[in-house]
């Protein structure tokens, strides 16, 4: 508990940067850098969204929910996938249960608005307390995905062409914005963003991280895990580096299998919880016996 | 108010908008920096640079502004000793006097200054001297808000010099064609056709229309299939020796084709200079990561559309020869001119991609061999518009 007690006097001088009633001061069960809560705070005192990129495993999603623990608000999650539209966030026009409706003389047609169906930033637009709302690994989607929601992020409305309406938002969401770097974010969207990068935990942090999940274990263990899973992470001839959620793992296995922890990296058990690709072990042999790896340049 | 870094900012090629600006201004209208340099920073950075790969940039514009962050060089040597000498240091929670506020860094410099003239001695634990696991503002393992470390790691990373320290130096790509750009060229890489097997349905308008009335008015839905993209692509990158200059370039081109998922297939290959018996699996183009050129052939039908990209400059006897194979050890019976030709023959729409720029393709080293390439595939310069012209290509019937 060593951390939290640390965190939270950190939290009592960053806390005084601003007035606002919103100020996120980390939560119970998120490890969170003094930098990244500033940039948090930085981004719901400009009521800008922020962007939050960085490896896979660094937190970037438990982010929202920390914050929506922490300031107490509802979450909306809004997760993008290759398919998703702008359009599906805003609302969607149940056209064909209309069509329906109309043939069986069932329910009020003439209501267009019980036909619309407002999408994700829709219901946080008309909730009725503020909201977190976090937009899930935004890259995934389309290439022009982003550019589209523009003017909704911005203006906080958006206007339903069926029923001449205008949706605006009562409480002005707090927007977070993840994305793994699949592909490029268009430069007139990242301009409205906060923009923060997560750094990779370093072993001091990691520590800290271990002690969260798992408490007091084996500080060797510890120890010999994490030099041997830093030497794996300095291998930049990897595709994919082992993160923070299969260090963990590996820890798990190693204390439940009791396996010999006298110099991890040489005997290396249960690899395959760290490297998940057939070429990403073959590489970590070489440069394990070579000391390089010509395999990706 | 500070209008010159914006300026420097720009100068030094970081694309900083107005509006961007004005919100900093904003933000520190609010006071959001925290009245503290370190502040300051995080804001600017949070605010202004919006990728990680332009951090070490914006560190070392940083710092070249609010000059002198960086430990003076010249700190005499007895200094470095006492501090090397001891290894005291300060709990992480004894954070010492809070009442301490944030020095202009003026000031603190000019107190380092200053006090390396006067001291004289070791100094540990104290609040005055250079030393260690104290709270004066200069020195390592101790603690003040906003001091000069001096040797030793960071431990609060309060002290005003992490932009001196470019943390972010492995980030940095000096980006002369971004992925996105070529990732949005590759999109016009598309056909669309709706003879695509898949279970997915979509909505057919026209025949829901046409059915409905059929049927006297009764709503009648009808499905299609959707259309879909049906341009598979077969990706033949030159690699090693002379590409070596340009693999930042193709890997660039590598990654915005692989993230690309619109394609209905994407094979990747690589080849050393010419083709022969075997094509690579790997950029290493090792004999054990190699598939035969033949079994290839056999395996993608001619729709598949080649693009090679390489910088066609060899000696012409890799070309011209039997035997005239790069890789010592594999005698290639078929010269590469003739497998090339097979290619032509084999698949109905080839480009080659070169990042050499155009107009030295007449006298650059392998002048001879690029002319001959460019005159069995069209050869196009890798970057932007070349890329663009050569997708056209692609796409024409």
């Amino acid at each position: 508990m060593e951390f939290w007690k640390k965190q939270s006097k950190k939290v009592k001088r960053s806390s005084r940067m601003t007035s606002n009633m919103n100020v996120f001061n980390g939560s119970d069960n998120y490890v969170v850098t003094e930098e990244l809560m500033n940039a948090v705070n930085v981004s719901i005192a400009l009521k800008k969204p922020l962007l939050i990129k960085g490896e896979p495993g660094t937190g970037k999603t438990m982010l929202a929910e920390a914050i929506a623990e922490s300031l107490d608000m509802p979450l909306i999650i809004w997760s993008i996938k290759s398919t998703t539209k702008a359009q599906d966030g805003l609302y969607v026009y149940d056209t064909v249960q209309r069509l329906y409706d109309s043939q069986f003389g069932e329910g009020d047609v003439k209501n267009i608005g019980q036909y619309i169906k407002l999408g994700k930033l829709g219901e946080a637009f008309t909730s009725d307390r503020q909201v977190v709302l976090l937009i899930d690994e935004i890259d995934k989607a389309d290439l022009e995905f982003p550019n589209d929601l523009l003017w909704e992020l911005d203006k906080m409305e958006f206007y339903i062409n069926e029923t001449k309406e205008t949706i605006t938002a009562k409480h002005r969401p707090i927007v977070i914005i993840t994305s793994n770097a699949e592909k490029e974010l268009p430069d007139a969207f990242l301009r409205r963003c906060i923009f923060h990068y997560i750094e990779f935990p370093d072993e001091e942090k990691m520590k800290e991280i271990i002690h969260v999940h798992y408490g007091d274990i084996d500080k060797k263990l510890v120890a010999e895990a994490l030099e041997a899973f830093y030497k794996i992470r300095e291998m930049k001839d990897l595709q994919k580096r082992p993160s923070t959620s299969e260090l963990l793992d590996w820890i798990q296995a190693l204390m439940i299998s009791g396996v010999s922890i006298n110099d991890l990296y040489e005997s290396m058990p249960f690899l395959g919880v760290l490297l998940k690709k057939n070429q990403d072990i073959d590489t970590f042999e070489e440069i394990k016996t070579k000391g390089y790896s010509l395999r990706n340049w | 108010m500070f209008l010159e870094f914006f300026y420097l900012l720009r100068a030094r090629g970081l694309e900083v908008s107005i509006n961007e600006w004005m919100t900093l201004v904003e933000a520190l209208d609010k006071g959001l920096a925290n009245s503290s340099l370190m502040g300051f920073y995080q804001l600017c950075r949070s605010i202004l640079i919006k990728t990680e790969s332009e951090y070490d940039k914006f560190d070392q514009i940083f710092s070249e502004y609010f000059q002198g962050i960086e430990t003076p060089e010249d700190l005499p040597e007895e200094f470095w000793r006492w501090l090397n000498e001891s290894d005291r240091e300060r709990d992480l929670e004894d954070l010492g006097d809070k009442k301490l506020f944030a020095k202009e860094l003026d000031e603190l410099l000019r107190m380092f200054e200053e006090r390396i003239k006067e001291q004289k001695e070791k100094h540990d634990g104290g609040n005055y001297w250079i030393g260690t696991g104290g709270t004066s503002p200069m020195g390592r393992g101790g603690y003040h808000p906003s001091g000069i470390r001096v040797g030793g790691k960071s431990r609060h990373k309060t002290a005003l010099q992490v932009a001196g320290e470019r943390n972010f130096k492995d980030f940095r790509e000096d980006t002369i064609l971004d992925i996105r750009q070529f990732q949005m060229a590759f999109r016009k890489l598309r056909q669309y056709s709706s003879r695509v097997d898949t279970n997915e349905k979509e909505l057919d308008i026209d025949k829901t229309i046409d059915e409905t009335c059929e049927n006297g008015g009764m709503l009648t839905l009808a499905y299609e299939k959707p259309r879909k993209n049906t341009v598979k692509v077969l990706l033949l990158i030159d690699s090693e020796g002379s590409m070596l200059p340009y693999s930042r370039l193709c890997n660039r081109l590598f990654q915005a084709v692989s993230r690309s998922n619109h394609f209905k297939d994407l094979k990747i290959y690589y080849f050393h200079n010419a083709i022969y018996d075997q094509l690579y699996t790997t950029p290493r183009c090792k004999l054990y990561d190699s598939v035969e050129t033949t079994w290839v052939f056999n395996r993608l039908d001619s729709d598949y559309k080649v693009i090679f990209v390489g910088d066609a400059a060899m000696a012409p006897s890799e070309l011209y020869r039997k035997g005239g194979n790069a890789i010592i050890g594999l005698f290639n019976h078929e010269t590469g001119m003739e497998w090339f030709m097979k290619f032509k023959k084999r698949f109905k729409k080839q480009i080659w991609l070169n990042p050499i720029s155009k107009k030295s393709w007449g006298y650059t080293y392998g002048a001879e061999t690029i002319h001959d390439i460019g005159e069995v595939f069209p050869m196009y310069e890798l970057s932007l518009s070349g890329l663009e012209a050569g997708i056209k290509k692609l796409l024409v019937k």
